[in-house]
């Protein structure tokens, strides 16, 4: 048996990085509301997003009753379902996805996976949750304001979403598209100050040994996503801005000469293009930003899941980072029926085609880490192997729409509503799922429920498959996207409508299978199984924290000194067949797990 | 670059017990505050970057009418430059040990900023007084929107260098002052550089 004890040979070099100075909280306010601690602000940011997303799934449910069963209700007409589309896809992506992942697993995460006490700037991280609370307290007010939230689509495309006629932008009931953009506004600037914590406590507050490259690829993902994110949210900040001065003060920057009702408007010479530029440049790398931390947690909860280390631990950061730039340069892909010059239209399509290798990459590697790996079917497992499949199944379509030539009969139809639905709702969703029911017990102290966590994921899995793949079905029939209702459209079949009315079904099930879930975490809170220590038996620093929940500070007295990378699983000889990243081996351990690797 | 390098490693094979000295070197040497500070920058330049690339796409069009640049545009570049440089005599005080120079550099500095805004409000009300509103003309909507946004920027700024104003007269020691005099210096000369492109823009175009 390999000796894996620790030797007084083991270098441990002196603390280069000092200890940052905590905040201690001095009253119940500073500890709970208005926490400096990176641990509750992930909670807060958490909730906020999960409470907000419910909202988003409840429009989800009424577009579906409409479509499902159309003429049937009373309460939905034409401009609710606009209003509910533009909301639904807002929320879902800005406010529920990016949030979640960033400010949720992000806070919580950064810190104890790099051996950190807390984020740099503990201030500027509870502001930045304050100012996202106000965007969403903003977001929440334009449904209340006369003449509801806006209705343009989340694309806000000029200059449709500012004019009369639009859901928001009438005359005297404009208040919903101006709430949309001062709420995109500030939740830009909140992100940034808490995007300028996560880069830079990566950066500067790794513990000793905590290399980049051994770095959990959590970390990886959420550290790229972060950049992309910094980079990105200034191009819709700045079509928000301009946007906002082109409905208040009259400006044209995006408005072109429009005549209405007869008469010529006052705008002139605008530029709607150069807003759906402004816009998809952020849009594509927003698809990453909730990709890459995706990526990052699928790989962790693949790997300790199957007791395996990751297969090609380098290539898979590598492919983080190239995604992360490549991410850049296709967003005109989005743009295909916009027009363009067909060299432009050939450049975004092959940059569209190239991103999809490192993609793939990741996926052949996903799949040669469960390759003869011990696989535990646990929740966290059985999530992270729906995300493979759904994403696989969401990229290929993306492949298709990403070529001009299949994009644009197929652009206006649900087809890609489909194809969205399952590469940046689903496959994103799925892996937040695993990775609560993973790091459930490393926050509360407890485990979640395991049937009712079975229920969840089955009634979840079968049902987006059951939802999503007839849309695709229905895209290729042609039926469009953003209709409120067909009629009596004589290339639609019969069948579609019964498919959609199945579809509204499936839809309300899946969504009944979310409060189960919403209802096992506050059941579980106080009713859950008591989690031992590292139920998982996980080598990153997170689960080697003073507790569970982690006490303020994350770590003892002295931080944890790193000596390894967080994939040493399976290790011959080790204890439960893996050895935490701090802990220190003799050369015969080295060797024997080397000899193991190879 | 120790960032290229590092990402060429094998963790799979150095898990020999032994660690690294420390993380990340090259940039564990940069201050926290001076990394954050560079972020910062970063991100106001993307945000710059786009306003003036739509600028450049939205002058094509014809109905593009350039606006006259107000001669106090020039003495306002001025206190730009003046405020730049007595922060950077703050800085250099700051360095040499001389509390009382640090502190007027610092207070000379946040004064000729503030007499940069007011001199850019005075031609925000020269220029509407001519009849060059915003809804006018997509030019001088981007005046405006440019010079309010720069100008933001500087308040920010203002604030910080508010911040560490007070924290000296409170009695903080320079040594400990010595990084936030820098970090103020390092933004207001980015805030100049990033004022003469936009000022170059607005007079070449």
């Amino acid at each position: 048996m390999a000796d894996i004890t620790p030797t007084t040979t083991d270098q441990i070099p002196a603390a280069e990085v000092e200890d940052v100075e905590l905040y201690h909280a001095k009253s119940w306010w500073t500890k709970y509301v208005f926490s400096q601690d990176a641990k509750v602000i992930a909670i807060q940011y958490s909730s906020t997003a999960i409470a907000i997303g419910l909202v988003g799934l409840m429009m989800s449910w009424l577009m579906r009753l409409q479509l499902g069963f159309p003429e049937s209700f009373a309460f939905i007409d034409a401009t609710d379902y606009y209003q509910f589309i533009t909301m639904h896809g807002m929320i879902m992506v800005i406010y529920l996805l990016t949030a979640l992942f960033l400010g949720g697993f992000g806070n919580y995460l950064i810190p104890l996976m790099v051996g950190a006490r807390d984020m740099v700037f503990p201030y500027v991280n509870m502001l930045s949750f304050w100012v996202y609370l106000a965007a969403v307290g903003i977001l929440v007010a334009s449904m209340f304001v006369p003449g509801g939230p806006t209705g343009a689509g989340w694309t806000l495309y000029p200059p449709q979403a500012i004019l009369p006629g639009t859901p928001g932008a009438d005359p005297g009931a404009g208040g919903g598209i101006i709430l949309m953009l001062i709420s995109l506004a500030l939740f830009i600037i909140g992100f940034t100050m808490g995007g300028l914590n996560y880069v830079v406590t990566v950066l500067q507050a790794r513990t000793r040994g905590m290399t980049l490259m051994r770095l959990p690829l959590t970390i990886w993902g959420i550290f790229v996503a972060t950049i992309l994110a910094l980079l990105a949210f200034p191009a819709l900040f700045v079509g928000a801005v301009m946007m906002t001065l082109d409905r208040i003060l009259g400006t044209s920057f995006f408005m072109p000469t429009i005549i209405q009702a007869g008469e010529q408007l006052s705008y002139g010479g605008g530029s709607p293009i150069l807003f759906q530029h402004l816009f998809w440049f952020f849009g594509h790398p927003e698809v990453y930003i909730v990709a890459l931390p995706a990526f990052g947690i699928v790989s962790d909860l693949l790997s300790v899941h199957a007791r395996r280390h990751i297969f090609g631990y380098r290539m898979m950061v590598w492919a983080i980072v190239i995604i992360g730039a490549l991410s850049f340069i296709v967003w005109a892909h989005h743009m295909y029926v916009s027009g363009m010059n067909p060299w432009f239209g050939f450049f975004f399509a092959t940059t569209t085609l190239i991103i999809a290798v490192p993609t793939a990459l990741k996926v052949y590697n996903w799949t040669l880490t469960l390759w003869r790996a011990n696989i535990n079917l646990t929740l966290p497992m059985l999530f992270a192997l729906a995300f493979i499949v759904t994403f696989v199944n969401g990229g290929i379509t993306g492949l298709f729409l990403g070529n001009v030539v299949v994009d644009v009969p197929l652009s206006d139809t649900m087809f890609v509503v489909a194809h969205f639905h399952m590469v940046m709702g689903v496959a994103p969703i799925l892996v937040v799922f695993g990775a609560i029911y993973h790091w459930y017990p490393l926050m509360t102290g407890r485990m979640l429920d395991e049937t009712m966590g079975q229920i969840h994921f089955w009634i979840t899995f079968i049902g987006a498959y059951a939802i999503f793949l007839p849309i695709h079905y229905l895209g290729l029939l042609g039926v469009p996207r953003r209709y409120f209702e067909m009629g009596e459209t004589s290339f639609i079949p019969a069948s579609a409508h019964d498919l959609n009315a199945f579809i509204t079904v499936v839809a309300l099930l899946v969504g009944a299978a979310q409060m189960l879930f919403l209802f096992n975490i506050m059941w579980s809170m106080r009713h859950g199984k008591v989690a031992e220590k590292n139920p998982w038996k996980a080598a990153s620093l997170e689960w080697q924290a003073s507790g569970m929940p982690p006490g303020h500070g994350n770590f003892g007295a002295e931080l944890p000194v790193v000596y390894r990378w967080a994939y040493d699983y399976g290790v011959p000889g080790a204890p439960d067949d893996f050895i935490p990243q701090n802990t220190p081996s003799s050369g015969a351990a080295a060797s024997g797990q080397e000899a193991h690797q190879t | 670059m120790n960032f290229f390098r590092e990402l060429m490693q094998k963790p799979w094979l150095d898990a020999g017990g032994e660690t690294d000295p420390a993380p990340g070197n090259d940039i564990a040497v940069v201050p926290k505050a001076t990394l954050g500070l560079r972020i910062i920058m970063l991100v106001a330049t993307v945000l710059f970057s786009l306003f003036i690339i739509s600028y450049s796409d939205r002058m094509v069009f014809s109905d593009w009418k350039a606006m006259p640049e107000p001669w106090l545009l020039w003495p306002n570049t001025l206190m730009l430059v003046f405020g730049s440089a007595a922060l950077h005599w703050a800085t250099v005080s700051a360095r040499r040990g001389r509390a009382d120079d640090a502190r007027i550099g610092l207070l000379t500095g946040g004064g000729f900023s503030l007499a940069f805004l007011f001199g850019q409000v005075l031609v925000w009300q020269e220029l509407i007084g001519l009849g060059y509103f915003a809804a006018s003309n997509a030019a001088n909507a981007f005046f405006y929107v440019l010079t309010a946004l720069h100008g933001l920027h500087v308040l920010g700024g203002l604030f910080a260098l508010g911040r560490a104003l007070v924290k000296m007269y409170r009695g903080t020691a320079l040594e400990d002052m010595r990084q936030s005099i820098d970090l103020c210096a390092i933004y207001w000369h980015f805030l100049f550089v990033v004022w003469l492109v936009l000022f170059g823009l607005l007079l070449f175009t």
